[in-house]
């Protein structure tokens, strides 16, 4: 049924070194990210999945190591830049405003889509209120395609748990981003809601072309989901290829079985 | 100028609005959180395109083209593109499972299926082979779809876009195919929900449906300018009759909310005039109110309690028109200031001027509830195998335990068994491929059998219904045992959602109990009692001893009736599951299975009539993907409070 279209490497990371102090979080880390894929990383708990994604989007400076997105070659890059750029991610630990409603968290999504200063928009006339009208309707239409119309106007913080995490969803897709990165979307959800929200990342992937990488534990998803898939453990790079690869992987079934490390 | 047609079928009423009211809005649906609308005019053009793609498609008079999916303006739209052509369209449930699908799709001979997402359209896929009529798919929301490449499988608006395209290379075909239709002709195919065995195709005409509907619109006064809201599934007789046929004949305009779970909100928006919803619904408004109210101030609590007592007092008689005394008259106009008011405007109801409640009866508290604000509530009493109307409760006439008084041209008679049969201009022509069924139904002089058992009462001569014919029966002493009866005083009790009763050939009555998870749950929080989902909320000893009370009042209750006093409740369990439609528990319209409960919980319906305390089960339930698991539980059985008959005071069994 599927009939995707993988282009070519949007990401491609190489030989990331990552330390604080003494501790060294990556090690030698290189991989890259094709476009319209779904790329998930895995790996015990500490192995540096979320610092990964933070050095890709900035929010990291890695000691070595260069990130080359869409042709852009850096070492380093603050995270507002990377966000212009088209790299938009949600957090483990949901990071919404949770006093704004849904439809205001998703709003604060375009922010970057809005180009009229504090004046204008202020006395919401002429341009501003152009363009909010047009953001608004791009919001609109995250509402309907994560079908939350019914929380559209409830303040974020009184929500559940697993529909907190999809308004983070909403809002990352809200900046119309290429490269979407979700930092363990189903943490913590019900088998129902996983399977809701694994349905929303395929469609997302679908319907827009978004080139996805997510950090899961859910082996399952994680199969079933990614094209390729990259395997850390304490830092160190285990294991990448696709699913069938990675799942018959020795070293990879060690490190979740729990093998003794020398 | 041509000549004025008589307005029999569906696209000549169309018509006749385009000509009449072409700029007033037909249809509106809430799309991107903003309302869109259709003229009669827009909506003619919709239909026009919609009805000429589909005979592109090869759909042909007398074929079936099934519709699927939520109510949705371009699903009301195929129904009258089909009766364009002398199509009948056939509305399935939309959230049937694939397998009841199929056995529709299958019995219909359904050419042409219009879904409205993904998720139907894939449950179409995984039974196409089963069904070997269905040609084509089409469907409105494209997501997710993209990637789909079988020919068989249309985009809504392609098929308009071919239909236009048909229409200027036939440009008569239109026309010539509305002129061929007539009011004999069959208008729609409705599937009844089947308490009994397999769904059964109800073949109705263009004047079964039409003047029904106009009857009920002359009888209620309607006008044009009535505002309704379509949030009930469109394969249920009641919508085709309030949502579609009504608007036609009235002109009036529907409205579609953005989803099933924003109904509250559309429906608070679009203020309607004129709103049908069965009791559970209003059951389920006033749960919510009285818990916001318990989560309320003080000061705004005790004005809430002090005016609603003062509306049970006062506001139904003022409600029905009779006269109260001055002080009474200013109160309750402060009252509807301070709180009936802003209540009804919450609630979505503040413009409506006439409410139906059926298909269940509805608990006198909360029926008296909903007259006493000032809303008109009425019971009606109707069947699909006649387009709905047997009997209406007339304005100033209503009382929460009748049905009221027959409906325009449908005559009543009840036979010496006790079952109701009717004869209307409504009457259904016959149940698709099922002559034993319509046989055994309707009888030779056109009076149909509604299986029901009831009365006209002495005083009010309002027709009374007690309980399904063929579930009245008798207890081994010889007493009178109407389960539904007994399960309705149970269910209005709001800690209660559904309730089986057993009894008949047995020594006595035994029950078991659905209770609500948000009424119990909310209760349970008030008293600091934690659970962790259903099952456990269900076997906390507290809520036990708060649903035995319930018990007890309701065996209070029928002890005072001599025939059915020894039917009281002597055990009670309370289930360690909810009843669900998708385990066969409920039909889609949510009644209660007696007999396939009490087989599937047969080990529980024995417990019931030991003198076990507890009894273990596992039971195999249906996720909603269609997935199967196992629920294991101990369930706990009580005894009840037996009170003697006909004396009110506590009896000796204690």
């Amino acid at each position: 049924m599927s009939a995707r279209n993988i282009g070519d490497v949007i990401l491609k990371v190489d030989n990331i070194d990552l330390s604080f102090g003494v501790m060294k979080v990556l090690d030698n880390i290189s991989f890259d990210v094709r476009q319209g894929e779904i790329r998930s990383i895995i790996g015990p708990n500490g192995a540096g999945k979320s610092s990964l994604l933070n050095v890709i989007n900035g929010f990291y400076h890695p000691q070595q190591g260069t990130i080359t997105f869409k042709g852009n070659t850096r070492k380093h890059m603050a995270p507002h830049v990377a966000a212009s750029q088209g790299i938009a991610r949600t957090f483990q630990n949901i990071a919404l405003f949770k006093g704004m409603s849904t439809l205001d968290n998703i709003m604060t999504g375009r922010n970057l889509k809005m180009k009229t200063n504090l004046f204008w928009q202020a006395l919401h006339i002429g341009p501003a209120r152009a363009e909010e009208l047009e953001n608004r309707e791009a919001a609109e239409r995250i509402i309907d395609f994560l079908d939350i119309q019914a929380i559209r106007k409830k303040p974020v913080g009184k929500l559940p748990y697993g529909l907190q995490k999809r308004v983070e969803l909403g809002r990352a897709l809200a900046a119309e981003p290429e490269l979407l990165l979700l930092d363990e979307p189903m943490a913590g959800m019900n088998s129902e809601e996983k399977e809701d929200m694994c349905r929303f990342i395929i469609d997302v992937n679908d319907e827009f072309g978004t080139t996805i990488t997510l950090i899961e534990h859910d082996m399952g998803v994680v199969m079933d989901l990614s094209d390729r898939v990259l395997v850390l453990d304490y830092g160190k790079q285990l294991a990448d290829g696709i699913p069938d690869e990675v799942r018959n992987n020795q070293s990879v079934i060690d490190a979740y079985l729990g093998v003794p490390h020398e | 100028m041509e000549q004025d047609t008589i307005l029999d079928t569906f696209p000549r009423l169309l018509q006749s609005h385009v000509k009449l009211r072409p700029a007033q809005d037909a249809m509106r649906e809430k799309e991107l959180g903003i309302w869109q609308s259709w003229t009669w005019a827009e909506a003619a053009v919709e239909i026009r395109a919609l009805a000429c793609g589909l005979a592109s498609l090869g759909l042909k008079r007398g074929d079936k083209l099934a519709i699927i999916g939520d109510n949705r303006p371009r699903l009301y739209w195929a129904m009258t593109a089909a009766q364009a052509l002398g199509a009948i369209p056939v509305p399935l449930y939309q959230d049937a499972v694939a397998d009841e699908m199929a056995y529709v799709l299958d019995d219909a001979d359904v050419k042409i299926a219009l879904a409205e997402n993904q998720e139907q359209v894939d449950k179409l896929l995984e039974i196409q082979s089963r069904c070997p009529a269905l040609e084509h798919i089409i469907y409105d929301d494209t997501r997710g779809l993209g990637f789909y490449q079988q020919d068989f499988l249309h985009e809504f608006e392609q098929v308009q876009r071919a239909g236009i395209e048909f229409d200027q290379q036939h440009v008569d075909f239109y026309d010539t195919e509305v002129a061929a239709g007539h009011g004999g002709e069959i208008a729609i195919m409705l599937y009844t929900s089947g308490t009994t065995g397999k769904p059964k195709g109800v073949i109705l005409s263009n004047d079964n449906v039409i003047i029904t509907a106009r009857n009920g619109i002359i009888r209620e006064g309607l006008s044009a300018q009535e505002e309704v809201l379509a949030y009930l599934p469109m394969a249920w007789v009641g919508d085709n009759l309030f949502s579609y046929a009504q608007s036609y004949v009235a002109g009036f305009c529907v409205s579609c909310p953005e989803s099933a779970t924003t109904v509250a909100s559309d429906l608070r928006e679009i203020g309607p005039t004129y709103y049908f919803a069965p009791p559970s619904v209003y059951e389920n408004m006033l749960t919510q109110v009285m818990i916001r109210m318990e989560d309320a101030a003080a000061s705004k609590r005790k004005m809430f309690d002090f005016f609603m007592r003062h509306a049970r007092r006062v506001g139904v008689r003022i409600l029905n028109g009779e006269s109260v005394s001055l002080k009474d008259s200013l109160l309750y106009k402060l009252g509807n200031i301070l709180v009936y008011g802003p209540l009804k405007d919450v609630l979505g109801l503040s413009r409506t001027r006439l409410a139906y409640t059926a298909g269940e009866a509805i608990g006198p508290d909360i029926f008296d509830f909903y007259r006493s604000l000032g809303i008109n509530i009425k019971q009606l009493y109707g069947q699909t195998e006649c387009m709905v109307f047997i009997c209406v409760q007339p304005d100033g006439e209503v009382y929460a335990d009748t049905v009221g008084t027959p409906a325009i041209d449908v005559d009543i008679k009840i036979d010496d068994s006790g079952e109701i049969l009717y004869r209307s201009p409504g009457v259904f022509q016959a149940y698709h491929k099922n002559p034993e069924s319509t046989a055994s139904t309707k009888t030779a002089d056109g009076w149909v059998r509604t299986g029901d058992a009831g009365f006209f009462d002495d005083v009010t001569g309002h027709l009374k219904i007690i309980d399904r014919a063929k579930d009245v029966g008798k207890l081994t002493d010889g007493t009178l045992f109407a389960p539904k009866y007994i399960e309705n005083k149970l269910k209005f009790f709001s800690f209660i959602k559904e309730a089986v009763v057993f009894g008949n050939d047995r020594d006595f009555s035994t029950a078991f109990i659905n209770i609500d998870l948000d009424a119990v749950g909310n209760w349970a929080e008030r008293r600091n009692i934690s659970y962790s989902g259903y099952i456990d909320l269900a076997a906390q000893p507290e809520v036990c001893e708060l649903i035995k009370q319930c018990v007890d009042k309701v065996n209070q209750d029928i002890s005072r009736d001599t025939r059915l006093a020894n039917s009281q409740i002597r055990r009670f369990l309370i289930l360690h599951k909810e009843l669900d439609a998708d385990d066969g528990e409920l039909t889609r319209t949510r009644k209660v299975r007696r007999s396939f409960v009490g087989e599937r919980f047969d080990v529980l319906v024995e417990a019931l009539y030991s003198d076990q305390p507890q009894c273990h089960i596992e039971t195999e339930v249906t996720f909603e993907d269609g997935r199967t698991g196992l629920l294991a539980a101990d369930v706990g059985i009580f005894n009840a409070e037996v009170f003697s008959a006909s004396s009110p005071a506590r009896g000796a069994a204690a």
